[in-house]
């Protein structure tokens, strides 16, 4: 449960204009909250871990050594070893990458691509299309997201393995398709449930600037509906969208970590947060090994912490204007 | 308000007849063909096919849905691919009940600590307990379930061992003092599970409270109420309050998603043998009767919920059920 607030009375999309200046005052209010600084500066550290991974990472994620197995954090393993000997360091870093790669598809493809576009369609078209998607959004808004995301990912994942399996024999670009692979269920399984949201945020926008005189002044010079929308109405949203997003992103994070703890997420042996924290969680693992849970467990809940505290002041800050 | 409701209730069978369609087509496209798995090691082509027809796999996917969904809506939801000679029904029915319990308990702990903490830290907004409960809740809901249970469940049950490591005994437990007095107790399996599961629900329910109790603090009337001359403390709970319960009518629906999705790791990680739990070992064992059954159950669950809510919503407040005829 992030912020519930109505969607309409946040403030006026007008106001939004994707100028210079709304950047940089939005960006001067956030600037003066200490927390939010903060929360950009951990998530910046792990996403930044994540994204230099190949070159910072002292091991591969699957270099094993079994002589040196669950290991207490020391020189060679800053954050000690797994049950195979693997650097729980270097672990961690691709697991915070796999976390990047796939909260971030996520969101350009469902929210971004689905959730904006069809958020655009019934906000300008209104009438039965606009019912129609918003409809169908109420459909997937009143499923559980969990239990359907489970069922989804079960179902996807294994053809999306052979098709993996299958790939990497082809000659050449083997790795690059089954990275993709390891992560495309997951991804596809989560877009499928997290436009509605921002659909709805984004018609919610629409129905306020629809009557607005630059754009009666652009239908009536005969401007075709996919320019209006293109050129008219997403460059005075799009700002807000993407900070409305930015704030949503956690959540994301949050259900991939729980999907691949579930076993129908990111598929070994691509590393994942989920399935550290899995491995290193029953209680005589736990007494014995505290690292194998804690280390995972402390990235994902300061990632998590942190997007919680950053959501909280973006609102603020939109909502003050 | 009728026309509301009407039209609510119309999309409903609608929205079950999708969902469900949707669901079974998924769970039979899923890896491996659902004969081989009920099969187990048998690869004659003959026995095969007699299991095709006798768990009606054969034919088109909507020949095989009618099928299914005429004996779903009688209950009958077929017989488990793993535990052979049981029927999805009898392994699913007590784990609904030990969830239901499990689920009705925790939504009430959210409720009964939320609403407390929201009022108190709107009360000494400005003082630094305000802040602090806040960023509290908000740091103790964003650590995910499955991080904060096994320390939890370590520190408690194994280093202490205050309360039991997991499993279920059902609600209530008896006490006995020098074997003769019996004094019912709640039971101590359950401290865990509704510890971990209450907290991330009461956090987002004490600062829905918090944000609804200072936007109705500055309504004309409270400044009525102190005006003439109520005393804070009246003000708060007779004006106050009642005004800043109306949104919880929608948290209700989304605490109780919350804690139907912990349910999941709860279960799992405490041995309950509820739904969450045994969704896991379905999804372990690829039984997909079993995960087409419970993620059925859980979403028509979910679907009449929201439904509930929403009424309920536009019975209190005039203005959805005016603004959702405006905009269609």
């Amino acid at each position: 449960m992030t912020t519930v607030a109505p969607a309409s009375d946040l403030h006026s999309p007008a106001a939004a204009a994707a100028s210079r200046g709304a950047v940089a005052l939005f960006w001067e209010r956030l600037r003066k909250k200490k927390l939010a600084m903060m929360s950009l500066v951990v998530i910046v550290l792990i996403y930044g871990g994540g994204i230099l991974a190949p070159v910072i990472a002292p091991y591969s994620y699957t270099q094993q050594n079994i002589d040196q197995a669950l290991q207490g954090p020391s020189r060679a393993h800053p954050l000690g070893t797994d049950r195979l000997g693997r650097d729980m360091l270097s672990r961690s870093l691709y697991s915070a990458r796999t976390t990047l790669v796939v909260s971030v598809a996520v969101l350009v493809s469902g929210s971004l691509l689905i959730g904006n576009g069809l958020g655009l369609i019934a906000g300008y078209r209104g009438g039965w299309v606009d019912n129609m998607i918003m409809r169908v959004g109420e459909i997937f808004s009143s499923l559980p997201g969990l239990p359907m995301l489970i069922l989804v990912n079960a179902a996807l994942s294994p053809r999306v393995d052979e098709f993996a399996k299958w790939a990497a024999r082809l000659p050449g670009g083997g790795g690059v398709v089954h990275d993709f692979a390891s992560y495309s269920s997951i991804f596809a399984a989560l877009s499928l449930f997290f436009w509605v949201g921002t659909a709805r945020y984004v018609r919610s926008l629409v129905l306020q600037l629809r009557e607005r005189d630059f754009i009666l002044a652009a239908q009536a010079l005969g401007a075709s509906t996919p320019r209006i929308l293109v050129r008219h109405l997403l460059p005075n949203i799009a700002f807000i969208v993407v900070l409305q997003l930015s704030a949503t992103l956690g959540s994301v994070a949050g259900t991939e970590v729980a999907l691949t703890w579930f076993g129908v997420g990111v598929q070994p042996p691509t590393p994942s947060f989920g399935a550290m924290i899995y491995d290193g969680s029953g209680t005589r693992t736990f007494q014995a090994y505290p690292h194998l849970l804690l280390v995972p467990g402390l990235f994902v809940s300061s990632l998590l912490f942190a997007f919680a505290l950053l959501g909280d002041a973006v609102n603020d800050v939109i909502r003050d204007r | 308000m009728t026309g509301y409701v009407i039209r609510r209730l119309a999309i409903l069978p609608l929205t079950l007849f999708i969902v469900s369609f949707f669901t079974f087509a998924i769970a039979r496209y899923g890896p491996g063909d659902p004969v081989t798995v009920a099969a187990g090691q048998v690869r004659d082509p003959e026995v095969l096919e007699r299991i095709r027809e006798e768990r009606g796999l054969n034919g088109t996917i909507f020949e095989q849905y009618q099928r299914w969904a005429v004996r779903a809506l009688e209950g009958d939801f077929g017989e488990s691919f793993i535990q052979q000679g049981y029927s999805v029904r009898e392994l699913v029915v007590p784990k609904m009940i030990v969830s239901a319990q499990l689920n009705v308990l925790s939504i009430i702990f959210v409720f009964v600590i939320g609403v407390p903490l929201g009022m108190l830290a709107a009360w000494f907004q400005g003082k630094w307990i305000d802040p602090f409960i806040i960023s509290t809740l908000l740091f103790l809901s964003a650590i995910p379930v499955l991080v904060i249970l096994p320390p939890i469940q370590w520190l408690l049950a194994v280093r202490f061992h205050i309360i039991p490591v997991g499993g279920w005994g059902g609600l209530i437990d008896i006490f006995w003092i020098g074997g003769v007095i019996a004094v019912p107790i709640p039971n101590p399996h359950l401290y865990l599970p509704l510890i971990v599961l209450t907290v991330p629900g009461f956090s987002g329910v004490a600062r829905l409270v918090r944000i609804t109790a200072l936007q109705v603090s500055r309504e004309d009337y409270v400044r009525t109420a102190r005006a003439k001359g109520l005393t804070e403390a009246t003000v708060a709970l007779r004006h106050v309050l009642p005004n800043a319960m109306l949104p919880l009518v929608t948290a209700i629906g989304l605490s109780l998603a919350g804690i139907v999705e912990g349910s999941y790791f709860t279960e799992t990680l405490l041995g309950i043998p509820g739904i969450g739990a045994f969704t896991f070992e379905s999804v372990r064992s690829r039984d997909y009767d079993v995960i087409l059954a419970t993620t059925l159950i859980v979403a028509v669950f979910f679907i009449v919920m929201n439904l509930l809510t929403d009424l309920a919503y536009a019975r209190i407040d005039p203005r959805v059920r005016l603004g959702a005829s405006n905009v269609s």
